[in-house]
């Protein structure tokens, strides 16, 4: 479990963190979001002890990061912006090495290495030099670096960032592969990565926590985008169609849809928008709309 | 201890799998040889001309004529070279981010610190062990003492230990390695000419001046003379490095 209490972050003049406070239960995967340059990072930071904060405190599994870093350092594993590598290693004296910070015994070391690369398929690249292998594969190798030592909570900055989608997916897939063993924190700019992956998310924006979102609220709801303004009664007639829809509201070419509970097959409320002669152009998960009605509301209140 | 050797190992692997260790051993080795040919030249002549004039064969000592210049024009090399091996420890970390892979594991940054001391420490006594080369050829065709030429390495060995926890200090400023041996290499001339203004200056601050020099404590150990103050005062140097980079980190952590 994760707790953040009114963690405060000061660099130099600048409010990188500001009294943010959120909680994350065991072996769920939790995703940060905001803009770049919104404090994720140095959050993030903060968790791993890294950057200490100035005010406020992280809590990890109940021991307080700034008491006691090294068992944190223990439970903790990892994945920073930049994959921390060393070009001139090869992937598997990387690992080895790695897993030799973590305090590994000698004898349990070459087995946990063998799992992380099971595990993230680094097989292809095992003999080669960290400088030499893709994108993909670096990116993989950083995931690899942080499980080694099978950590109880998992902590990675942009996990995704600068792969293609084939790429995206496989670590996507990896990192829900997670939720058995560990509390998961991750952070991602892309909307579509957190409702995939995430049971909940914080969104952060200057330093400042604008929300905390879990699964089952933007599951709820869902804007579609049609091609051309929707007539008001094909939204009631949805309503009156699913009873699971508790409100359809069309506003110009978009059409509003809550859920009494999170949806888990979507197909049929857009057959009956198609044949109803709604030309679809975009779904909206709702976190979406959420997210952007966060942003607003905290541009409406600075301004 | 372990984590020590952790730290060391992997530092090691990475001089070695690097062409830095490889040039800058070539180009002491290049450089030291030249000193010692031009020196021995030199001694030979000297020698030749002193035997002319009557001098006794006897009296002519070649750890005099031959070593000690030999020792103290390694220490010019040394004040060059060795801020290049140690200008990568920290601030390659630095700039290749993987700072935070080692100071987000459980390793104690005094393992951290030391491993890397040891590592160029290592390097740098491969180095000396291979100018060792040139003095076999003087026991080979002359009859030098034994034992001023090893406390002159002795000193050697002690002065490039405190040059490379001066440097790795440097390294721990900054993510640039440039800058990193700019550093080092001025605080190691500094404090190696500190003894020039002390010898205008009065008393009780020549004294000072004079003590905190590496020069006065290196001529020594040419000379073949072994004082505890010399090695205390390289000891202290060296564990004042190390103990000032240990502070960076403490530093920069809460700043």
């Amino acid at each position: 479990m994760i707790q953040v209490e009114h963690l405060t972050k000061k660099f130099a003049s600048v409010l990188a963190v500001n009294d943010i406070s959120f909680r994350v239960e065991k072996g769920r995967i939790w995703g940060f979001l905001g803009p770049n340059g919104a404090g994720k990072t140095t959050t993030m930071r903060s968790l791993t002890g890294y950057l200490p904060p100035n005010d406020g405190r992280a809590l990890i599994n109940g021991i307080d990061v700034g008491e006691d870093l090294r068992s944190i350092q223990r439970m903790v594993g990892y994945l920073p912006e930049v994959v921390p590598v060393y070009g001139e290693l090869t992937v598997k004296e990387y690992l080895r090495f790695v897993a030799e910070l973590h305090g590994l015994e000698r004898k349990k070391i070459g087995f946990a290495v063998e799992r992380v690369v099971e595990k993230t398929s680094l097989q292809a690249v095992y003999g080669r030099l960290v400088r030499n292998i893709s994108r993909g594969f670096r990116q993989r190798l950083g995931i690899a670096q942080a499980i080694i030592h099978e950590p109880a909570v998992l902590i990675l900055d942009e996990p995704t960032i600068g792969l293609d989608p084939a790429q995206i997916i496989e670590i996507r897939e990896m990192i829900r592969s997670f939720r058995e063993s560990a509390t998961v924190i991750l952070s991602s700019h892309i909307l579509a990565e957190i409702t995939q992956v995430c049971d909940g998310a914080v969104i952060i924006k200057e330093g400042r926590l604008l929300a905390t979102l879990t699964r089952d609220e933007w599951g709820k709801s869902l804007e579609v985008a049609a091609a051309d303004p929707v007539d008001e009664a094909i939204a009631s007639g949805l309503r009156l169609a699913f009873p699971s829809v508790s409100d359809a509201r069309a506003d110009g070419p978009l059409l509003k849809l809550e859920f009494k509970e999170p949806p888990e097959d979507l197909n049929p409320i857009l057959m009956h928008l198609v044949e109803k002669g709604v030309r679809i152009r975009e779904v909206k998960a709702g976190l979406e709309a959420l997210y952007m009605k966060a942003i607003l509301a905290e541009e409406g209140r600075v301004s | 201890m372990r984590s020590v050797w952790i730290i060391a190992k992997k530092e090691l692997k990475t001089y070695l799998y690097s062409p830095i260790a490889y040039i800058l051993t070539a180009f002491f080795l290049l450089v030291a040889g030249f000193f010692y040919y031009s020196i021995l030249a030199w001694a030979n002549e000297q020698t030749l001309r002193m035997l002319q004039s009557g001098y006794p064969i006897d009296r002519v000592n070649i750890n005099q004529m031959l070593f000690e210049p030999f020792f103290n024009n390694m220490t010019v090399i040394l004040m060059f070279l060795l801020p290049l091996l140690t200008m990568r420890l920290f601030a390659d970390e630095k700039k290749m981010r993987t700072e935070e892979l080692l100071l987000t594991s459980p390793l104690p940054p005094a393992a951290l610190i030391l491993g890397k001391y040891l590592a160029a420490l290592a390097i740098y006594a491969i180095i000396l062990l291979l100018t060792s080369t040139y003095a076999v050829f003087a026991f080979v065709h002359g009859n030098p003492e034994l034992a001023p030429l090893l406390t002159a390495y002795l000193g050697l060995f002690l002065l490039g230990a405190v040059f490379i926890a001066i440097g790795l200090f440097a390294s721990s400023l900054t993510e640039n390695q440039v800058i990193a041996a700019a550093i080092s290499f001025s605080v190691i001339l500094l404090i190696w000419v500190v003894s020039w203004v002390g010898e205008s200056g009065p008393g009780a601050w020549r004294a000072i001046l004079t003590y905190l020099s590496f020069f006065s404590h290196f001529r020594n150990m040419v000379t073949g003379v072994i004082d505890t103050q010399d090695i205390v005062y390289f000891l202290s140097f060296i564990f004042l490095g190390l103990y000032l980079t240990r502070s960076v980190f403490e530093f920069r952590r809460w700043r």
